[in-house]
């Protein structure tokens, strides 16, 4: 039995940045530190709930919360579980660097409605933990639901007519994105009486090849808009005008790692790896996963803008997850689920160094980054390195997830999946590379003393550069990201509750 | 055989043909009061046909009589009656109703031509 | 027996007359009446939902004394408690917004306005609990009387929306009131329970299948079912923003509720599905009206009108429940009513406020509002965020109650319908969100009044100006006053919880009265 905070910390956890939101909204423009001090408090009290689950979780134990009954037999519920704590860990934590990260950069670019920016970033917070921690189905459907709103604000935040239209068009793909899923959470309660993840899947087969490839697609539908997979992720790239912070917390680690999240609550835990590999449904997300990585890779090579060619690498790299849950075999699931963690860090490290860039040099284009390695080298430091993890080198994160999904795809007998993954990094090298190598070995006579942005921005990134490397020298090092991501998978091939 | 459907049932046809001129005439025609008018025209068919209904071959008027005692044949039902009297009132209360709302109308836009009100709110929309 | 279903019609409607005499001296008094019998109305209703929740059993009342089936009976079971709770909780709200607002809006004229709302509320709540389908006819007429007096005191042209509402209206309770004497000299009796316990005798009878299909018409006409729902986008956009406030959410919603009690309480349940196909053409109509109320909603630049043809759509989400006969369905139908209630009702308010501050109507004027209203415009999103079905607001729920319904059906094209409605509505609602949270432009009305405010929160400088012309708005006021803002708060938190709610509302009062549905 559970005693004291502990019994209902993954309540707190969500709730810790909603009631931030609030005071943030309260405190506004005129007393700023303070605004400033609820985002910095909000963020470090969530990681330390999340953190504080994470031995108990290892050890299987299961925090509960059931709030209220959201319709017959559904109840409003969270449960920390490994692969709810390993996405809500990962993206609490990048959210303390995040918000020193946001100060530094609306404070130094003089950015207006910061209030709202601060307010509404807490709020999406408190939806991501709250899906990453969902119990059930309806439960995930509602935070993605309130996700989905919540980055609307954010996205649009620059006010010009052409964000507005980019708002809309987001919302377009939010909002559809979110009825398919209810449609076919639906579906899903019709058939099987319940909406409780099961680790091994609950759908019972019995229900019938239509009904089931009919929740598929819908889900997929549902999940592939927010988790960028091909032809479903034009938001994506278009989303880039957002200010950095949110491209790099949101649309790098948050908001996207939503939708792939659901793909493995969906492959783990809903219909279950059984299910799927005899229904063959694998193979389909399996192939357009593998096409996604192709050709968003071959895309961001053509790229100018940096957040641009950032965002699509995002893409590509959501699919790494896809293709890893799809390929069924648990050394595959693993290094998916733990690509989770890899990308967000090395991700998030490359849209910081965007920020920075535009922020202290107004530069936006790859283009315009010669020689700028002179002036400021611990930022294109930090980008070489999670351009080099993304690439798959060894010693970083980004090489394990993707040796275990190799691995899995080997396992498999997949071979066309393992030479795409392997021909993918270096895709991913062609893309990545000319842009620190332009910043450090080509010279400009503009650049030619040391001028970093300010450390609000550059303490944050050599944070998340550190991360990448440590997740691939030393993986469960670090709150045991790799333990708990272990353990997610155990929880999927063993069966009942998560 | 013709005519004994038409004998038998002629205050039901007769209802029936009140009805329809009375719908004709809200639907048709073009001077708001003349669309009370078939709305009055409408009601009253209703208001015939619970009468008629409460009708029983060689039934007296439902008033208490010595003469014909306590059986309940010998006496029309009166409960339509009592219904009809008020849907009457609903009725009053609904002409009255419509006929302040024509006077608002007429003071305000001249006519009570339906197609010059409707040009006149078109233009000042 | 019980007072409790008496009481709830009985105190609008004496309270309606003392206030429309005490309203003649005194129109602050008026008002204060009016108040007070609503609110005693919502106190009684409260004391009914408790005592079904408690016990289980309705609450009878015959009126005079005399039994039923001869007397006229008034039933609070679980249904009508839901009713009534609904209709008094929107009256007290209404009517605590309403003075401030017809004061801007009709000027003069508040002293008929309140016994005209009460009459309205006495005729809804008598219709919720009347156990006989004549009495149901009166109080019918008397909700439509009432309405269409309310209706007609708001712009230039809605004396001729109220009228052409009147006639369409009096056909559909011609209908009605032919289908009550088709069902009465079939029967012989016109007491509800008496009948339910007659009619499977008479399945095969003409005259009651020809009953029922008057009926369903006539009460069509009232509930806006499409395609008898013409009358409802002119009537609901000249209306004042009180009245619509008031009429928009109740007066459908309970037509809608008396052709339910017909379906369930009335005639039999196979009868509905195979003499005639009542249910599913209710259903099919339904289904286009959510269809063609959502579209038509994205073309109109008038918020109130926009509102309205929304208003045609939704109700029609109460319609498609119907349809479903499906305990599931009708569930999510019945639960739409009090969803929609509280949507359309805060929509509506915010209409008014939003008037009465800036006298802005169309959508295209909004732009910038979120800055001056920061409250009200808060109330929207949540409302706005309920209509288009996001959880956890009140919205979301009623939708996923209709969705399971169309799956145990088996109705794919109603499932669509559902999905499809949804997104029509995110398109109309999010246009109006993006144009109120924008930065007013030169030149935009809501611009005009920041600037002849003065900058700034300070409230220091210009002297105040009593006519802007635009509103007559002060100086230093941006908000709406408190007296129309707290209804409209209190209307969005109601929505929330409505939503968090939703099973305890459905266990409590809804499961029980459709669980004999689909035969």
């Amino acid at each position: 039995m559970m005693h004291g905070i502990m019994a209902n910390a993954p309540l707190y956890a969500v709730l810790a940045s909603a009631l931030a939101a609030v005071a943030i909204a309260f405190t506004g423009e005129k007393h700023r530190n303070l605004r400033e001090t609820w985002t910095i408090l909000a963020s470090l009290l969530k990681f330390g709930f999340i953190a504080a689950m994470v031995p108990g979780v290892l050890a299987g134990v299961r925090y509960e919360v059931s709030l209220v009954e959201l319709a017959p037999g559904v109840s409003l519920a969270l449960r920390a579980d490994p692969t709810g704590v390993l996405f809500a860990l990962s993206a609490s934590f990048l959210w303390i660097l995040t918000s020193f990260y946001s100060i530094g950069y609306m404070r130094g670019g003089k950015e207006h409605k910061q209030t709202r920016f601060f307010a509404m970033l807490a709020v999406c917070l408190s939806a991501t933990v709250g899906l990453a921690l969902a119990a059930n189905l309806l439960t995930f459907v509602l935070f993605y639901e309130i996700l989905s709103i919540a980055t609307y604000p954010l996205v649009i935040h620059k006010e010009s007519e052409k964000a507005y239209r980019i708002g809309r068009q987001y919302l377009v793909y939010a909002i559809t994105a979110g009825l398919v899923l209810v449609a076919g959470t639906a579906l899903i309660y019709q058939a099987a009486g319940t909406l409780d993840f099961q680790g091994g899947g609950f759908l019972p087969p019995e229900a019938g090849r239509g009904v089931l490839v009919t929740i598929f697609l819908l889900f997929f539908v549902g999940f592939g808009v927010k988790g960028g997979v091909m032809p479903l992720h034009s938001w994506l790239p278009a989303a880039m005008i957002a200010p950095t912070p949110v491209s790099a917390l949101l649309h790098a680690v948050a908001v996207v790692k939503a939708g792939v999240f659901g793909f493995v609550r969906l492959v783990g835990f809903v219909f279950g790896p059984g299910l799927m590999g005899k229904m063959g449904l694998s193979t389909v997300l399996a192939g357009l996963a593998a096409i996604t990585i192709v050709l968003a890779s071959f895309i961001a090579m053509t790229k100018d803008d940096l957040k641009a060619r950032l965002a699509y690498s995002t893409v590509g790299h959501l699919s790494y997850v896809v293709l890893g849950v799809a390929l069924l075999t648990p050394t595959a699931m693993l290094g998916g689920a733990f690509h989770i963690v890899t990308h967000a860090a090395m991700k998030i490290t490359l849209f910081f160094c965007a920020g920075a860039l535009y922020v202290h040099m107004h530069y936006t284009k790859v283009s315009e980054l010669d020689g700028v390695g002179r002036r400021m080298p611990i930022t294109m430091g930090a980008f070489a390195v999670g351009a080099v993890g993304l690439a798959g080198f060894p010693g970083t994160g980004g090489f394990l997830s993707k040796l275990m999904i190799v691995q899995g795809a080997a396992e498999g007998g997949h071979t066309l999946f393992m030479v795409i993954l392997l021909a993918s990094g270096l895709l991913n090298a062609g893309y990545l590379f000319p842009v620190f190598i332009r910043a450090f070995f080509r010279s400009s006579p503009e650049h030619t003393s040391y001028d970093e942005a300010s450390w609000f921005m550059v303490g944050p990134i050599v944070v998340t550069a550190a991360l990448a490397l440590l997740l691939g020298t030393m993986p469960d090092a670090i709150f045991h990201f790799f333990g708990v991501a272990s353990e997610a998978v155990s929880a999927v091939v063993a069966g009942g509750a998560p | 055989m013709i005519t004994d459907f038409f004998l038998g049932r002629y205050p039901f046809l007769f209802i029936a043909l009140l009805l329809v001129i009375g719908v004709y005439g809200m639907m048709m025609k073009r001077n708001f009061l003349k669309k009370v008018i078939g709305m009055t025209i409408f009601q009253t068919a209703i208001y015939l046909f619970f009468i008629q209904g409460a009708k029983k071959t060689g039934a007296s008027i439902p008033v208490y009589s010595v003469d014909l005692g306590s059986a309940s044949d010998a006496y029309m039902n009166p409960l339509p009656h009592v219904l009809v009297l008020t849907a009457i009132v609903v009725g009053v209360a609904i002409t009255g109703v419509a006929i302040s709302l024509l006077l608002v109308i007429y003071r305000r836009f001249g006519t009570l031509d339906e197609a010059r009100i409707l040009e006149q709110m078109r233009e000042s929309a | 027996m019980s007072h409790i279903p008496v009481l709830i019609p009985l105190s609008l409607l004496v309270s309606s007359l003392l206030a429309l005499l005490a309203g003649l001296r005194s129109p602050g008094w008026g008002h204060k009446i009016s108040l007070g019998g609503v609110s005693a109305s919502f106190l009684f209703s409260l004391a009914g939902i408790r005592a079904v929740l408690r016990d289980g059993m309705p609450l009878r009342y015959a009126l005079g004394n005399w039994p039923p089936p001869v007397g006229i009976e008034f039933v609070l079971d679980s249904l009508g408690a839901y009713m009534t709770g609904i209709i008094t909780f929107i009256g007290v709200v209404v009517l605590v917004y309403a003075p401030r607002s017809l004061a801007r809006e009709t000027p003069g004229r508040e002293v008929y306005t309140y016994p005209a709302m009460l009459l309205l509320l006495t005729g809804l709540t008598g219709i919720s609990l009347t156990g006989d389908i004549f009495n149901l006819y009166v109080f019918l007429e008397i909700a439509a009387i009432a309405g269409y007096a309310l209706l007609a005191t708001g712009d230039r042209a809605a004396p001729v929306a109220a009228f052409r509402y009147l006639l369409i209206g009096s056909l559909g309770g011609g209908f009605y009131l032919l289908g009550v004497a088709f069902l009465y000299f079939s029967a012989g009796t016109l007491n509800m329970a008496d009948l339910q316990a007659r009619l499977p005798d008479l399945v095969e009878n003409r005259a009651v299948i020809s009953a029922a299909a008057f009926m369903i018409v006539g009460l069509g006409v009232k509930m806006a079912l499409f395609p008898l729902h013409f009358w409802l986008p002119d009537a609901y956009t000249n209306a004042p923003s009180a009245a619509a406030g008031l009429i928009a959410p109740l007066m459908t919603k309970v037509a809608a509720f008396a052709i339910v009690r017909f379906f369930l309480d009335v005639f039999p349940p196979s009868f509905l599905t195979e003499a005639l196909p009542l249910v599913s053409t209710v259903g099919w109509l339904s289904a286009g009206g959510i269809l063609f109320g959502s579209v038509m909603a994205v073309a109109q630049k008038d918020y109130r009108r926009m509102l309205a043809y929304s208003s045609v759509g939704q109700i029609a989400y109460v319609g498609l429940g119907l349809g479903m006969a499906n305990p599931v369905g009708m569930v999510g139908g019945l639960l739409h009513i009090l969803n929609h209630a509280l949507m359309k009702g805060c929509l509506f308010l915010i209409g008014g406020s939003i008037r009465y501050r800036t006298g802005i109507t169309q959508i295209a004027e909004m732009r910038g509002l979120g800055r001056l209203m920061p409250w009200t415009m808060a109330a929207f999103v949540v409302a706005a965020l309920a209509m288009i079905g996001i959880p956890p607001t009140a919205g979301f729920f009623s939708k996923w109650y209709l969705i399971l319904g169309t799956l145990e059906a088996g109705n794919w094209w109603w499932f669509g319908v559902i999905i499809l409605s949804s997104l029509l509505t995110a398109v109309y609602f999010f246009r109006t969100v993006e144009m109120i949270f924008r930065e007013p432009e030169e030149g935009d009305p809501v611009a005009r009044i920041g600037r002849k405010r003065g900058a700034g929160v300070t409230g220091v400088g210009p002297s105040p100006e009593v006519q802007l012309g635009l509103g007559g708005a002060t100086e230093g006021e941006r908000e709406a006053p408190l007296s129309m803002l707290l209804p409209i708060l209190v209307m969005g938190a109601a929505i929330l919880a409505a939503g968090l709610l939703n099973v305890a509302i459905v266990n409590g009062l809804l499961a029980g009265a459709v669980a004999h549905a689909g035969g």
